[in-house]
């Protein structure tokens, strides 16, 4: 169920008994993995139809609701955290999705691939090819993946709006819990994590 | 003698329960009085935990699901999703389907005779609402030994009684779908409703709602409603794909017969309605919806303080009856008020009609969430 590197550190760094927004929230697996271990409640978002069925069969609350239209149906501090995994590179705007996130919150979790990625960089630094990988398996063409950006390019957009970076750390997609945020995290990390505060 | 569908709840018969004590309702007047007809599919099981209460529409009744007779042309209204194996699955549910008070269709309501009288009811039968038929229900259910249903649920203005249901009786019900629902008309709706009223009831042959007496029926009042109604519930779309503009002769005859299939279709509908519904259950049943309002022009998320199942909210794309934006103000209000709650908006051509209709992703929807309750519930769940 938690198969995804990803969900392992969020799944640690989630504090018990908090109210989340699991923005494109898949098939529910880490709202229900939370709620289990960590009596979390919340909501899941997603536009997929097999993730919001998935989500109701396994009891998480799911909203059929586009991202891109913003969370203007969520009051302000609705919540304690919105977590968005591997969707920020798929919206129109990440940045004012950021802005979102940090008005229904106080906090938020956000993970995306990594561009910079060495092997990403390999593909199209010295291939010249479009990068396909794990992280990113689609190919330039059809790809939902919008909006690529590096460790340090969100590490610089959350700079540019005075977010707090709370906590940072890379993963490798094929290593499942080795995470970190030494060693050159932009050139080995394949997907970045961020957990950023309001400034 | 045809054979019924595998997945059919089979051959049912309406039971009818009579009730003594008044009722208050909530336009001021009391019903002494009343019976409930209804139907029921599987079985109630010994802790009397699998109850599902079905809640009808507008022209809707207590025959959800399964064939009174062997003949009987077509099943039930929503035999789509009830029955062994479907969405409401009756192999782990048992589901009670009633017709609502000021119905025509066996409970008490205007073309039954009123005790005190001796007349029809008529026009003389109270104004019934949601909140009403959501008391009379409780009753039901208190008759049958029910004491909480797993879930209650409806479409259309059987979504309101659902969801009336759980802010006037939270803890009798585990849980509740509300399909092609709102939590109150708009303008536009109330306005057609008006215009199926009027309809009705400038009909010459109305007779102030004691048109029976006079030996006859608002037919063209009540079939002229209908076809207003009915345009409602489908969709542009669905009305393009079926008829387009497409003749019934091959020429035009420059006259003002049916030419048109739409035209065709609507008066079909129209005649075959005005002939089998009451044309004052139908103007009750309208103001039913118009003043159905549980948060009474205030704040809807304080208004659903009460509830505390879980929630199934789905909308369908095309619906223009009531859209997906009502839908979606009732769930943003169940998340304002911390509620329990997933949302679905199923796209599909049909319109408000696609509540009643199968359509693989509102059967897996809607299966998934029935599946929960049952699990919730330590029901037999499906393999």
């Amino acid at each position: 169920m938690m198969n995804r590197p990803d969900f392992k550190l969020i799944h640690e760094w989630i504090p018990e008994n908090a109210h989340i927004l699991d923005l494109a929230c898949g098939d529910g697996s880490l709202l229900a993995a939370l709620a289990r271990d960590k009596n979390v409640t919340g909501y899941g978002l997603e536009i997929d139809p097999d993730g919001i069925t998935a989500c109701i069969a396994r009891g998480v609350n799911v909203i059929e609701q586009n991202l891109d239209q913003g969370l203007a149906n969520f009051d302000d501090n609705a919540c304690d955290l919105v977590i968005m995994t591997q969707a920020l590179q798929a919206l129109r705007r990440p940045d004012l999705m950021l802005d979102e996130m940090l008005r229904v919150a106080g906090e938020a979790i956000i993970t995306f691939p990594n561009f910079a990625y060495w092997r990403h960089r390999v593909h199209l630094g010295i291939r010249g090819y479009m990068p396909v990988s794990k992280s990113l398996p689609h190919a330039w063409y059809d790809t939902p993946n919008i909006h690529l950006s590096t460790f340090n390019d969100f590490e610089q957009l959350c700079r540019d709006k005075g977010l707090i970076i709370v906590d940072r750390a890379v993963g490798i997609g094929d290593h499942e819990g080795h995470w970190t945020s030494r060693l050159w995290p932009n050139l080995f990390g394949e997907i970045a994590i961020f957990r950023v505060s309001r400034g | 003698m045809p054979e019924l569908p595998v997945d059919s709840v089979g051959l049912v018969t309406p039971q009818t329960a009579h009730f003594d004590d008044p009722l208050a309702l909530a336009c001021g007047r009391t019903l002494p009085a009343y019976d409930l007809v209804y139907e029921t599919y599987g079985t109630l099981n010994a802790e009397r935990s699998n109850a599902v209460l079905i809640c009808h529409a507008l022209s809707g009744h207590h025959h959800a699901a399964g064939y009174h007779d062997a003949d009987e042309r077509k099943p039930g209204w929503w035999d789509a999703h009830i029955g062994p194996g479907k969405s409401i699955d009756t192999e782990r549910f048992f589901v009670v389907s009633l017709n609502n008070l000021g119905g025509c269709h066996g409970s008490t309501g205007p073309n039954r005779e009123n005790p005190e009288t001796g007349r029809l009811w008529g026009p003389e039968f109270p104004m019934v609402t949601v909140s009403d038929w959501v008391n009379s229900q409780v009753r039901l259910a208190d008759r049958l030994g029910i004491e909480r249903f797993a879930a209650v649920i409806g479409g259309s203005l059987g979504g309101m009684q659902a969801l009336q249901w759980t802010l006037a009786y939270p803890e009798r019900v585990a849980s509740a779908a509300v399909i092609a629902a709102t939590s109150k008309l708009s303008a536009q709706n109330i306005a057609f409703n008006e215009v199926a009223r009027q309809a009705i009831r400038s009909d010459p042959d109305f007779h102030d709602g004691w048109y029976t007496e006079h030996d006859t029926v608002p037919r063209r009042g009540l079939k002229l409603a209908r076809m207003v109604g009915h345009i409602t519930y489908l969709s542009e779309d669905a009305m393009g794909h079926r008829f387009g503009r497409d003749l019934r002769a091959d020429d035009l005859n420059f006259g003002f017969d049916v030419e048109f299939q739409v035209e065709s279709y609507l008066r079909y509908q129209g005649d075959t309605f005005s002939s089998s519904f009451d044309a004052n259950t139908y103007l009750l049943m309208t103001k039913a919806l118009d003043y159905f309002d549980p948060a009474q022009g205030g704040d809807l998320a304080s208004a659903l303080a009460p509830a505390s199942c879980p929630f199934l909210v789905v909308s369908f794309t095309t619906d223009w009856r009531f859209p997906p934006p009502r839908s979606r103000e009732l769930v943003n209000a169940l998340v304002r008020a911390g509620k329990s709650v997933s949302y679905a908006n199923i796209d599909s051509t049909h319109g408000h009609d696609a509540f009643l209709m199968p359509e693989p992703r509102y059967q897996a929807v809607f299966a998934a969430f029935m599946d929960r309750v049952a699990g919730d519930l330590g029901l037999e769940t499906r393999a």
